[in-house]
This record gives structure tokens, sequence and C-alpha cells, in this order.
């Protein structure tokens, strides 16, 4: 579902230029889920942006569901992210001074579900991730795990192939940071393919296959179970 | 899983719109207030052009109907007295002859001497506008008495010493609200008997037909200022549409008689009253359209400051709209988005200066006792205006949020 091949990202800044990734190449199968581990700096973000059709590789290849995404329109891009992937980030990036439930059905404004199937949606995610009483909540009002299980209920709405997250648990105490997790695998189990981030070994042993970065190449990439 | 729709909701777009102005609700005011205050004087000052054309208009309309105006150019008279009404070229001959020759387009024919001269009754005196006058007089400038008669064919053919006072002059003379029907009046040197007051016109200025006393033609220029002369014949003609034809007929009966056959060579000037309405109405014209100049002004720099203020949005929001747009927003719904919000203020700065501008004529027009007009075109437009302000003005922010990139605007600090 996933293929990477000879994948380079190179950012140019004045005279400086940074390889954050130098030829990488994988694969992710459909209902994988999937932890990048490597240290900061590595380019695991670099990588996940990529994945996540937000940036483009300076060369090399990616292929998501059998079609080429590195040479594709803004709007078509735009499209590819509403639909197939769904992103969880660090700093959980939900529009302020808007209720968790607004939050949630913002995926579904842009891809034209009408208002009163978003809010049926966007409810049941939120009852799904165990916020079934925190609906009206603005994130300010609520903890950091909350803020995370409103992102996840988000990434989620739209039914996306594939569930993108860049260190999830990053910001978030360790007793949430478990629960999180345990979405994940209630996620994974009903088959959606999971690709997260982390320098945390206990949060990567959640997953069941570990890719490890340094300095933009893969070193590692081990199956568990 | 069936997607029903996949039309974009406008009715949430516009929602987000609203509540993200609702966010910095002092700043919003600030930046309408360029347009409030644009879109006000813009109103105010058409309104005030308007106002003052439409009194002109009243006032030149309430001296009388297809009214023409012949005077005496003193071409003849030679080197001096060639200024505008300084002739004697015409004279009361003229009038009968005119009036004698029953043109086709000529209704009737008012041959008036008038001079300003000194007038006294009891222990008041003012200096006013003294006017000869025939009955033909109230018929052709729309006279009517609010008290008494008018001037008579008897008291013209008797030389009678009477006169029909202006209500300005008879406030002037006796004092407000007084009745001076039956009082006399002296004006050099002769006793005049009061037998009429008009109805007031409200004039102001030199030619104030408030400010007026009427006398018989023959007591004004015989008995009180010695003269054989016309210091004008006023004429209505038939109707609006044969002025010109009128004019014309008049011009050349004239010329005739004073045995001329060059018009260039003409001792009088004839005038229409569209004469003095156009003239009016350019002169309001250009007066207008340089207030309605320095408005357009003003509502360019209210423009410019939704710009600035989208601008400083679009920098502060980055982060917003790059999380939007890795969420599967287009670029036209950012544009959409953001053309919206400044629409919205342009539009809210549009419809309160509309009010104020409003309130703003309609005080003036009470201050300048001029009649308030306010010509919902103007007001249509101003709307109109304010909302293509906020689609011009708005455009490049919009256009500049909607080509952030996602990664970068995510990764924006
Ligand atoms: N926009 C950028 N411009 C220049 N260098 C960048 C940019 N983004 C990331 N980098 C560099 O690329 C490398 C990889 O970054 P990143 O993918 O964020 O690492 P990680 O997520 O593993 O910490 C780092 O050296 C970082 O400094
Ligand atoms: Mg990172």
């Amino acid at each position: 579902m996933i293929s990477v091949s000879h994948l380079s990202k190179i950012y140019k800044n004045d005279s400086v230029e940074t390889a954050a990734l130098s030829d990488v190449s994988f694969e992710i199968k459909k209902g994988e889920f999937v932890a990048i581990m490597g240290p900061s700096g590595s380019g695991k973000s670099t990588l996940m942006h990529i994945l996540g059709a937000l940036d483009t590789p300076t060369s090399g290849d990616y292929v998501l569901d059998g079609q080429s995404v590195t040479k594709l329109s803004d709007d078509t891009l735009a499209q590819i992210r509403n639909k197939k992937i769904g992103f969880i980030f660090q700093a959980f990036n939900l529009l302020p001074r808007t209720s968790a439930v607004k939050n949630v059905m913002l995926p579904m404004v842009y891809a034209g579900i009408d208002r009163q199937e978003r809010q049926e949606k966007a409810k049941k995610a939120l009852i799904a991730v165990g916020l079934g009483d925190r609906m009206d909540y603005t994130p300010a009002q609520l903890s950091g795990g909350q803020q995370q299980r409103v992102a996840i209920a988000r990434s989620l709405v739209n039914n996306p192939a594939i569930i993108l997250a860049d260190e999830p648990t990053g910001n978030i105490a360790s007793a949430q940071a478990d629960e999180i997790m345990k979405i994940f695998e209630k996620l994974n189990d009903t088959g959606h393919t999971i690709i997260m981030i982390t320098h945390e070994p206990d949060i990567a042993a959640h997953a069941k296959r570990v890719i490890t970065v340094k300095d933009g190449k893969i070193i590692g990439d081990k199956k568990r179970r | 899983m069936i997607r029903r729709g996949g039309r974009v909701d406008y009715r949430e777009i516009l929602s987000e719109s609203l509540s993200a102005l609702a966010v910095n609700k002092m700043r919003t005011m600030l930046a309408t207030l360029g347009i409030v205050i644009g879109i006000g004087s813009v109103i105010a000052l058409i309104s005030l052009g308007a106002s003052s054309q439409k009194s002109i208009e009243n006032q030149i309309q309430s001296l009388g109907a297809n009214l023409l105006t012949v005077i005496p150019s003193g071409q003849n008279t030679g080197v001096v007295r060639g200024a505008m009404g300084g002739g004697t070229t015409l004279t009361t001959d003229d009038a009968k002859a005119l009036s004698l020759a029953n043109l086709p387009t000529v209704k009737l024919v008012s041959p008036e001497f008038s001079r300003r001269f000194q007038v006294i009754a009891g222990g008041n005196n003012t200096n006013t506008q003294i006017t000869g006058v025939i009955p033909a007089y109230a018929s052709v400038h729309k006279t009517t008495l609010s008290s008494g008669v008018f001037i008579s064919d008897s008291d013209l053919t008797n030389m009678g010493k009477v006169a029909v006072l202006g209500p300005q002059t008879v406030s002037d003379l006796f004092g407000e609200n007084s009745d001076p029907l039956g009082q006399s009046i002296r004006v050099n040197n002769q006793v005049l008997k009061v037998i009429g007051v008009s109805v007031a016109k409200g004039g102001t200025g030199f030619n104030n037909p408030d400010d007026a006393i009427y006398v018989p033609l023959s007591t004004a220029q015989k008995l009180l200022f010695g003269a054989n002369y016309l210091s004008t014949i006023a004429v209505e003609a038939q109707s609006q549409e044969v002025m010109t034809e009128a004019q014309d007929a008049i011009g050349y009966f004239l010329l005739a008689r004073h045995h001329l056959t060059d018009p260039s060579e003409a001792d009088f000037t004839i005038f229409s009253q569209n004469d003095i309405l156009n003239t009016a109405a350019q002169v309001t014209g250009t007066f207008t359209t340089l207030l309605g100049g320095i408005a357009a002004i003003s509502l360019l720099v209210g423009g410019i400051g939704i710009m600035n203020i989208m601008l400083v949005t679009m920098t502060e929001r980055t982060r917003e709209i790059g999380l939007r747009k890795a969420l599967g927003a287009k670029k036209s719904l950012i544009t959409t988005q953001f053309l919206l919000e400044a629409v919205i203020l342009t539009l809210a700065g549009g419809i309160v200066g509309m009010i104020v501008g409003v309130v703003i004529s309609y005080i003036l027009s009470l201050v300048l006792n001029t009649p308030f007009v306010v010509s919902p075109p103007s007001v249509l437009l101003a709307i109109g205006v304010s909302a293509v302000i906020g689609i011009i003005f708005g455009w490049y922010p919009a256009r500049q949020a909607s080509r952030l990139q996602p990664i970068e605007a995510l990764r924006y600090e």
C-alpha cells in the first residue's frame, strides 16, 4: 500500500544544505503497525511529512495505493490527505477556541459531508476515544492526553486507510500515553494501517514492526511477533 | 461507505469566518472604522449635493414656470453701460407690442421695472427691491397673496399709490406677525398704501422674492423713479416644450421692433429658466464630484486598512492555515474563507457607514434648511462598493494564505 524507493530530501538554507533523508526505501502493507524510531534530528518527521503528502521529496518515488504522489497538484494532494490519511501531531494542532466536536468535524467539512452526518460521526468518534462527556470543551479546557484523543478522533472521522502519528505521546504524561497506545492497538486490530514516530522504546513496543533511522538513513527494520 | 453531498458547506465557512472576526473585536472594529468613515462621507456628500441641487431647483421653479426673462444688454447705449440689466433699451411699448403680437408660443408678458431703494414705515426703514408690475406679474411669477389684493388694472391706469409687500419686508418694517394692510409706507417722498402681502417662497440673497415691494408699473416709472424704460420683460411660455421656440420668436420680434437684422447686434438678452437651472446644476455637480472624490480617497484608505488587517491576520493564523490544508482544505476554500472575512468586514463597515451617512445628511438638511434627499441608488451603490472593496483588498491576503505550503505553515512558530 505504501512503497517508497530511493527517497531523498535535502533542505537548502542559504548556502547550507542539510540532507534530512538520503536514499530511503521500504514498503508498508495494509494493516501494519509500524514504529519509526531514531534520535532527534535523524529525519523521522521529514519522512512522515512525505508519507503524509504534506511535503515532496527532493528525489525518489513515493507510491500510495498504486499512485505516485510526488508530482500531483496541491489540490489533489489535499484531497489525498483528506480521504486517505489521518494525522496526529506531537503538538496536537487543534483549532484554538473551537469545541472538540467542531475540531473533529473539520476534515468532514473539507470532504463535503453534510452537516447532520458530520455531527453524528464526530460525536461517535469522540465517544470512541472516551471523550463523550467533553464534546463542547475547547482545547484550552482539556488535558494534553484529552487533546491528543480529540486529535485521534479527528484523524479517524474520514475513515482513512493510514494513520500517521508524529511522536503522539511526546507532550503527554505517561499514564495518558498508555491510553493513547491502547486506542492505537484497537485501531490496528480493526484494520487501520498505523505509522507512528517515537523515540521512546516502550512506546515503540506497542508496534508490530520497528524501522530505525539515523542521519537520514534506515539502519534497522525489525518485525515482532 | 457512501459519500453524500460533496459540496462545500458555505454556511460552515461563514460561521468560521464570523467567529474568527469575533476573536479580536477591537481590531475588527478599528479595521471597519475606515470603511464606516469612507462610506459615511460618500453618502453624506452625495445627498448633500442632491439636496442643494434640489433646493436650488425648487427656488428657481418657485419664481415661475416656463419663464423667459428679457433684459436690456446695453449694446446701443455705448461704452460703460454694457453691464447686464443696466441698459434702457427695453420699453413699455416693446412689452405692449409683444403682448399684442399674440405669438403662439407666448402665454403672458410681464413688463417690470425694479430698483433697490430706501423704504420707511413708522420708525423703521429698510433697503429693498421695489418692482413696478402689471397684474400679469402674479401669474407669471406664481406670486400668491396671504392677505389683501394684488396690483390691479385700475391701479395701473390711475397710477395708484398702492403697494404689495413680501413677508420679509413686512416683518422688517412692521415687525413679525403684524398686519400691515391699510398702513402707509414712504418711498422717495411718496406715501403708498399697503394693499396686500405675498406668500413666503423661502428665498435668500439679492433677488429674494420675500424681501420685495410690488407697486404699479406706472407708479414706479413716473411717480417714484422718473424712468421710461424697463429693467425686465418676463415672459411665460405656453409650455416647457416650446421654451426654445418662444425664446427665438421673442428674439426676432424684438430685433424687428428695434430695427436690427443681425442677432449679434441685439440690445437685449433673453435667458430661460432652463439656462439658470443648468448653470446651477453644473456648479453643484462639480462641487459634488469634488467632494465625492475626496470621500472616495477616504474609502481607498479604508480599503488599505482592511488589507493590512487581513495580512496581519494571515500571518497570525499561519499554523491554522497549515492545519486546515493538512486536513484537506483546497486552495479555493482557504481563499474563500479569507475573502469572506474581508467582505464581512467591509460590508459591515458599509452598512454602518450608510446609516451614519444618512443620519449626517438628515442633520445637515435640518441645519442648512435644505430638503432631505437620500437617493436609494446611492445607498445601494455604497453597499455594493464596500463589498467590492472587501473583494479587491481582501484578495491579495487571501491568495497569499491559500498558497502557503501546509508543511511550512505547520512548522511556523
Ligand atoms: N525546513 C527545514 N529546513 C532546513 N532543515 C530542516 C528543515 N526541517 C528539518 N530540517 C533538518 O533536517 C533534519 C531532520 O529533521 P526532522 O525530520 O525534523 O528530524 P526528527 O523528526 O527525526 O527529529 C534535521 O537536521 C533538521 O535540522
Ligand atoms: Mg520530529
